[in-house]
């Protein structure tokens, strides 16, 4: 069995499961963001009276953190309320940041663990060994009420990354390239595990990257084999190491599709407008005027991303009729950013900073973007409208490629903006 | 819920992600006739007011990728769609359409063999779609037991609500 088979055998009480059995298993951690109030309400039309285990259930508000409107504002209204009323432990309240960042931070993410989000990134989580799935309000409903839910055991495909990195790549160039070959539908139903060296040596925020865009080749889940880098990341975030039972995937396990990727020639990539498989090297798109500049979300908000900027923009000025809204994925990023200078940095190269959240990313605001303008976001969707306008053109680019465009005030080759790598 | 669906088609292509099913702007959004109203607006403004009730979605590959949220299935059904047949679903919003009780069928090249406003007949449990424009039938895959149960209760929530609820 595959390690990600056998946390479900785990959590459906089987000795085995196989590829395309249903199986209904516990869930250890269900976790619920603010886009859906439709979760309270699906759990109130199924009469639903008590939360089963409401110390395994995180409600997160991140996507319209602080609230922009009187209707979000009433949404969180009601679901502090059921917070409070179901005694539900984990609230991460405005102040907090997105969900996928402030829970493996709070060190509720564990190796071998199934965790079930109402959100489609929910396979970043594989970065730690666990398996992580997004589904809708309805589902996490039921979970609320019953602590279960029925899941199709997926085939795994094995995507194995080889190479050292060239200065000024990132591992969102990997993904963004990897889902230029392989397409939005390639692991739809199933679930992706990466390997090889290039993973070996990623950090965790590194990994966090692959994992959370895997989603977007339709994957259901997401794993990378649990190593050093990660028991280091764990016990730093208070997980009890003793405890942990971490599966490993037996070496007879047959992958479904196997992948080989060489990476140590790769360029900075971008996903052109307007499905994220649309991916071109940078150059190919060199010179297009940009008007925004986003560096945030659960896919390029963490400190080593608004590094990347620091990097590029410390003691420059952007570009003046290009915008840069950057937003710390969370708290702790944001307060480690300031620490290390960045953040001042930063703001006086002309970067606009919000608070911890999703915000712009799905269009929700805090820099959403008008008809007929350009942004290059280090985030994970580019479809129409999703940032704003469905006028709007939106590049998908890694964090350091997004600092570059701020500055130049088009899309440039980040690799010519960094002074010291 | 009947096994058996007819209606006419409304065509769309490949990738029809949750943004164009229903644009993250109306999130917040809690009551069904306002989710309703703006339904297919990223692909086709206008549509929600077209659609009358039994009609049929018609799609490509990829039918609903992107996000979790389930207001691009609460959309589809308070709109009046009977069912969505696509080459292939994202299977977040292929759980999220079932869990509401919104058939979604798969059926390989459907998109090119069906034009707007052909009327078609889907037969549930076995597939089976046929155009009663052209006579063709074209076969789908059925859907599994498990599946039609929840289907056939009209979504999970009454199955739910009988189990737990008080």
């Amino acid at each position: 069995m595959h390690a990600l088979e056998k946390i479900l055998a785990k959590h459906a009480a089987k000795d085995k499961v196989k590829a395309g059995e249903i199986v209904t298993c516990k869930v250890d951690l269900a976790e619920v963001n603010d886009l859906y109030m439709q979760v309270i309400e699906s759990f109130n039309e199924m009469g639903g009276k008590r939360v089963w285990d409401p110390e395994k259930v995180a409600f997160v508000f991140d996507h319209y953190a602080p609230a922009p409107t009187i209707k979000s504002a009433a949404n969180h209204k009601v679901m502090r309320e059921f917070v409070w009323e179901y005694g539900i432990k984990h609230l991460f309240d405005i102040n907090a940041g997105v969900c996928h960042q402030v829970m493996p931070e709070a060190g509720l993410i564990f190796p071998g663990m199934l965790l079930v989000a109402t959100d489609s990134h929910t396979t970043t989580h594989g970065a730690f060994g666990a398996f992580g799935t997004g589904v809708g309000a309805t589902d996490l409903a039921c979970i609320l009420m019953s602590g279960e839910l029925w899941f199709r055991v997926p085939e795994v495909i094995k995507i194995e990354i080889n190479g050292k990195l060239k200065p000024g790549v990132l591992p969102k160039d990997v993904i963004l390239h990897i889902l230029g070959k392989l397409g939005t539908e390639a692991a739809v139903y199933k679930a992706i595990e990466f390997t090889g060296d290039t993973v070996k040596n990623m950090d965790i925020p590194g990994r966090m990257v692959l994992c959370n865009m895997s989603v977007e080749m339709g994957a259901k889940t997401s794993y990378i084999k649990p190593d050093e880098t990660t028991l280091n990341y764990l016990k730093s975030r208070g997980v009890d190491e003793d405890n942990l039972e971490v599966p490993e995937t037996d070496p007879d396990y047959e992958y479904s599709e196997n992948y080989n990727f060489d990476v140590s020639d790769l360029s900075p990539q971008v996903a052109i407008p307007h499905s994220v498989d649309n991916v071109v090297p940078v150059e190919a798109v060199k010179g297009t005027r940009v008007d925004q500049v986003f560096i945030g979300s659960c896919t390029g908000g963490r400190v080593e991303d608004i590094e990347w900027a620091y990097k590029i923009l410390k003691g420059k000025k952007i570009n003046d009729r290009t915008r840069l809204v950057i937003i710390p994925a969370s708290r702790d990023v944001y307060l480690e950013a300031m620490r290390r200078g960045y953040v001042e940095a930063l703001i006086n190269a002309g970067a606009t900073f919000s608070a911890p959240g999703c915000g712009p990313c799905l269009g929700a605001h805090q820099g959403v973007i008008a008809p007929g303008e350009v942004c290059v976001t280090a985030t994970n969707r580019n479809f129409p409208g999703r940032m704003g306008s469905t006028g709007g053109d939106i590049y998908l680019a890694s964090p350091a490629t997004a600092a570059a465009c701020a500055l130049a005030g088009k899309i440039v080759n980040p690799v010519e903006y960094i002074e010291e790598v | 819920m009947q096994l058996k669906i007819s209606g006419k088609a409304y065509i769309f292509g490949d990738n029809i992600d949750t943004d164009q099913i229903y644009p993250g702007r109306y999130l917040e959004l809690t009551a069904k006739a306002d989710i309703a109203s703006h339904c297919m607006e990223g692909a086709r403004p206008g549509f929600a007011r077209e659609v009358k009730k039994g009609d049929i979605i018609v799609a490509g590959k990829n039918f609903g990728c992107g996000s979790s949220r389930e207001h691009a299935a609460i959309t589809l059904k308070e709109a009046g769609v009977s069912a969505v047949v696509a080459e292939s679903f994202a299977r977040i919003f292929f759980r999220n359409a079932i869990n509401l009780g919104l058939p979604v069928i798969t059926c390989k090249k459907i998109h090119d063999n069906v034009k707007e406003g052909e009327i078609l007949e889907i037969d549930l449990s076995t597939g089976q779609i046929k155009n009663q424009n052209t006579g063709e039938t074209y076969r789908g895959e059925g859907l599994s037991e498990f599946v039609l149960s929840i289907l056939e209760n009209g979504g999970i929530k009454p199955l739910f609500k009988e189990r737990y609820g008080n």
